[in-house]
Order: structure tokens, then C-alpha cells, then sequence
């Protein structure tokens, strides 16, 4: 059974339908990576699946149980963490407070303290500057920042909205293979971006949303062997 | 000199009860961006709670205090929820507007309610006096300092220290990763509203007893001045709040003592328009600029 499953989800901003009835799993283990241009609901995607969206029909059923109506607390508590889009860190906090952020709905103080040193390992930057200011952060630190800070929350499913936005190539580079780290340590992935090229690459499956519909599914290699796909997002 | 080091004590005094109620002016703003103008009512409920309990009830200083600040924190909590709450996504101006109607429900219930006269606070401090050296000091007004510290102090550990704190910090910045980070929103909000709400009730019955007089309607003018000084401070910082209270209520016991009674509202006015000019953002407000 998929760990994540989504079933003709439908989302409206007012009179318009963002999310026209989207099918999607996500398999324990696994990396799956959504892409599309910039408008085909692949944000509003995964704020739904949060619990920040207000959802008009359909259902999410995590771990085996519905999220649907859930509240992101809720969600959180279960197990499924996101790192927004654009980052945002809390700026004002320093970037131990921001990591701490995201363990808030946990109590075992001690496992808390394990998973910093964990955060710190992965991400030795953070450890650096973790009296600093999050605001006076590089673009590419407070990637990082935002996802120690879900790590935080020991995610079983972790989403990943936009990782590669606005970072320089040797950046993207990095972040994805952090991305592939953690999920080889056992942290499942749901991956949004619009950088399609990496975000097959290191795919298990992705599928491809166009204006609010999913029009190709598939595993990774097989999505960027296709020629539509080439044309459409990998310049050729 | 002497006169002037009497006023600075006179000063910092009056300032001390603006800053605990500029205070809940920056909290307030600083988590739902709203102005409370019905915080300087909060205040007055303040000093007539301490006035029932000591008056009717016995009470004596401590007891009257910890009971202002407990009754105005959870009207604090219920107006938020009742009158803010469903407005937190409407424009500005609905909720600011709102503000100002729950601040005559306040001052016209309390009239109602307690009369409209001038109420005479029972002694519950010594009036004794020390001289130090040139200076006259009230027992009063060492109260009214001491507890002011203590509570700022106070404060600023619950917001550096406590996880709640962190939470109200973090909700001030991004609502939405805040809520993704598991934290509920609306309880923080509400705690917020409570802690302002509770030093407010504090300054309420500080003032009652600096003073000696309360009335419903006492709360308009100290509400005004201390929202300046907290626009004075940067509207939104904790530490801002604290300097521009005591830097209004020290301008403020100046101009009356070199000047004249007169200009005692005039003065801050005029701070509000200097600091509007040359620095908008108060002297601890955060210029915000973005990283991408």
C-alpha cells in the first residue's frame, strides 16, 4: 500500500480550479518528483496536502489513514513535514531557533538533541552559524536551514517545494544530493520543482501536471527519455 | 540639578507605567500587524479590578494586582477571539476600526456599569518617602519601577527562552511556516493577547495608585501616548517599547516641570511627528529586507 495517496483532488482559488482532480502515490522509500511550468498547480499541490490549502473534494489518505480534513498540526504530528517554497526561514530567529522550530511538537528532549547533532552532520554550515541571525544566511544556507528545520521534525514523508529556486548550479548540485541522502537514511520524498532535469535525475517516479491535471507519469529515466518532456522542459 | 534628578525619578515613574502598556501595543501588532486601540481600555478595566478587589473584597496591593492581571488577560484573549479574530484575513482598516469600536463598548460599559464619576483609589502602598541626597523617592514609585523591571525582565524570558515565546516570534514572521512547523496559530495568538493584556492590568492599577483617581474614560489619553512610544520605539520590537515608554514619560515630566502643564500632551504629539519624519521606523524598528 503507497504510503501517500492522493485521489481526485480538487482545489479552487474562489471560482478557479487549480487542482482538477489529481491522482498520485507515493511509495515508502521512495523519491517522487513533480514537475511542471510555472501555474500548474504544483505548489497548491503540496500546501493541500499540508493542510495550509482548503481542499473542495476528493481525499489524501497517509499512512492509511485520511489527512483530508486534518489541520497541519495534525499532519506534522503524523509524520509529514514540508519545506516551502522560497524558504522561509524565520528571520529574527537565530539558526539554532530555527531548527529548533521544527521539532516544536515533539517532547523526547533527548531525541531532539540526537537529531541536531544529525542536522549539524548533514548540514556542517549550520552548525557554523548557529548563533547567527537566520536572515543573515546565504541563499543556498537557508535552503539548508529550511529543510534541518523540517528534518527536525523526524518526517517519515518529507515534501520538498522548489529546493533549487534562485540557488547558483553548484548549489542545486549539492542540495540535490543532500536530497538523496536523506531519503537514502529512510525519509520518503515528494519533490516539486521546475528545474526538470535534476529533479528526474534523481526521481524514482515523477509525474508531470499541467494546468492542474497530471498529463504523464512515469519512472524517472523513462520521463526524461521521452520526447515530449525533452521538448517541453529539458530544453530539447 | 537636584530638580532635574527629582524629575528624571518622576519621569522614568510615569514612563514605566507607559511602557508596560506600550508593550502589548508592540506584541499585538507585532503577530497580527493590528493597532488594539482598545488596549488603553484593557488598561483602565486594570485599575478598576484592582479598585473592586481592594475596595470591596479586602484585597490588599499583591493579591489586587495578580487579579487585574489575570481578569484583563482573559478579556484580553476573549476580545481577540470575539471581535478580531474572524476579521484576521479582512483589510487593515476593518479590524483597526473594530479596535476602536470594542474601545467604546469597553469605556461606555465600565460607565455603565461603575458610573462615570472619578473613583478615589484606596492607599494600598505606603506613602512613605526616602531622601537620598538631593531626591525625594515614594514608596510608590519604587513599587511601580521595581515591578515594571521585574516584569519586562520577565517577559523578555518568555519570549528569548520558552518555546512558546519562540512560537510567538516565529508566527510574527510567517503565519503559514509557522503552521507548517506544527504550530497552532490561533492558540499563540491568544497567548499573545494575554500577556499584553495582563501587563496592561498591571499598569492599570500602578497608575490608580500613582495617581490616586480612575475613571472609565482614563485609558483614551495613556492609550494614545503609549502607542506613541511604541511607534517611538519601532512599532513591533519588545526592547523599543520599553525605551520609548520611558523616554515619553520622561519628555513628558520635563516639559511639565521647565515648561508648562500645557504642553504635557503637546510634547509627545510632537515626538510623534519628529520620529514620522525623520526616522518612520522607530528607533528599534526592523528596515525589512529580503534575502533571495
Amino acid at each position: 500500500m503507497a504510503m501517500l495517496e492522493v485521489k481526485d483532488l480538487h482545489v479552487h482559488y474562489g471560482v478557479i480550479e487549480a487542482l482538477k482532480g489529481i491522482d498520485l502515490e507515493v511509495n515508502e522509500g521512495e523519491i517522487v518528483s513533480l514537475i511542471g511550468a510555472n501555474g500548474a498547480g504544483k505548489t497548491t499541490m503540496l500546501q493541500s496536502i499540508s493542510g495550509i490549502k482548503k481542499k473542495t473534494s476528493g481525499d489524501i489518505v497517509f499512512m492509511g489513514e485520511s489527512i483530508f480534513k486534518k489541520n497541519p498540526k495534525a499532519i506534522v504530528m503524523q509524520g509529514l513535514t514540508q519545506v516551502p517554497e522560497g524558504r522561509r526561514i524565520f528571520t529574527g530567529l537565530s539558526v539554532y531557533e530555527n531548527l529548533l522550530m521544527g521539532a516544536f511538537l515533539r517532547k523526547d528532549k533527548k531525541g531532539i538533541q540526537e537529531d541536531l547533532e544529525k542536522v549539524y552532520k548533514q548540514f556542517p554550515i549550520l552548525k557554523e552559524r548557529v548563533d547567527q541571525d537566520a536572515s543573515t544566511l546565504s541563499g543556498g544556507e537557508q535552503q539548508m536551514l529550511a529543510m534541518g528545520r523540517a528534518l527536525m521534525a523526524k518526517p517519515k514523508l518529507l515534501l520538498l517545494d522548489e529546493p533549487s529556486m534562485g540557488l547558483a548550479p553548484i548549489l542545486v548540485k549539492e542540495i540535490f544530493s543532500i536530497i538523496q541522502e536523506i531519503n537514502q537514511q529512510g525519509t520518503t520524498v515528494l519533490l516539486v520543482e521546475q528545474n526538470a532535469k535534476m529533479a528526474l535525475s534523481i526521481a524514482h517516479r515523477a509525474y508531470v501536471m499541467e494546468t492542474g491535471k497530471v498529463v504523464l507519469s512515469g519512472t524517472g529515466e523513462e520521463l526524461a527519455a521521452s520526447p515530449d518532456i525533452q521538448k517541453a522542459y529539458l530544453g530539447g | 540639578m537636584s530638580q532635574f534628578l527629582q524629575q528624571m525619578i518622576n519621569g522614568l515613574s510615569l514612563g514605566s507605567i507607559y511602557a508596560l502598556i506600550a508593550l502589548g501595543y508592540t506584541m499585538v501588532y507585532g503577530i497580527i500587524k493590528l493597532i488594539n486601540f482598545a488596549h488603553g481600555d484593557i488598561y483602565m478595566l486594570g485599575a478598576y479590578v484592582a479598585f473592586i478587589t481592594t475596595t470591596y473584597f479586602g484585597f490588599s496591593f499583591f493579591p489586587a494586582m495578580i487579579a487585574s492581571m489575570v481578569v484583563c488577560g482573559i478579556l484580553g484573549v476573549i476580545i481577540e477571539r470575539i471581535a478580531y479574530k474572524p476579521l484576521r484575513h479582512a483589510t487593515r482598516i476593518a479590524a483597526l476600526i473594530t479596535a476602536i469600536g470594542v474601545s467604546y463598548v469597553l469605556e461606555y460599559t465600565t460607565q455603565y456599569v461603575m458610573g462615570s464619576e472619578v473613583k478615589t483609589y484606596p492607599t494600598l502602598l505606603s506613602s512613605a518617602t526616602f531622601t537620598l541626597g538631593p531626591v525625594t523617592v515614594s514608596m510608590q514609585q519604587i513599587y511601580i519601577f521595581a515591578i515594571t523591571i521585574f516584569l519586562m525582565i520577565a517577559l523578555q524570558l518568555i519570549i528569548k527562552k520558552t518555546k512558546m515565546g519562540r512560537a510567538m516570534r516565529a508566527v510574527s514572521v510567517d503565519e503559514d511556516a509557522a503552521k507548517l512547523m506544527g504550530i497552532n496559530v490561533d492558540t499563540t495568538i491568544s497567548f499573545t493577547f494575554l500577556l499584553g493584556s495582563s501587563l496592561a492590568g498591571v499598569a492599570g492599577i500602578l497608575v490608580g495608585i500613582y495617581y490616586n483617581s480612575i475613571d472609565p474614560l482614563m485609558g483614551m489619553v495613556p492609550g494614545l501616548k503609549a502607542f506613541i512610544a511604541a511607534v517611538f520605539g519601532g512599532i513591533g520590537s519588545v526592547p523599543g517599547a520599553m525605551i520609548g515608554g520611558l523616554f515619553i514619560g520622561i519628555a513628558e515630566t520635563m516639559v511639565v516641570a521647565y515648561g508648562s502643564s500645557l504642553y504635557r500632551d503637546a510634547i509627545v504629539y510632537l515626538i510623534l511627528i519628529l520620529i514620522l519624519i525623520i526616522k518612520p521606523d522607530g528607533l528599534l524598528g526592523k528596515n525589512q529586507r529580503e534575502k533571495v
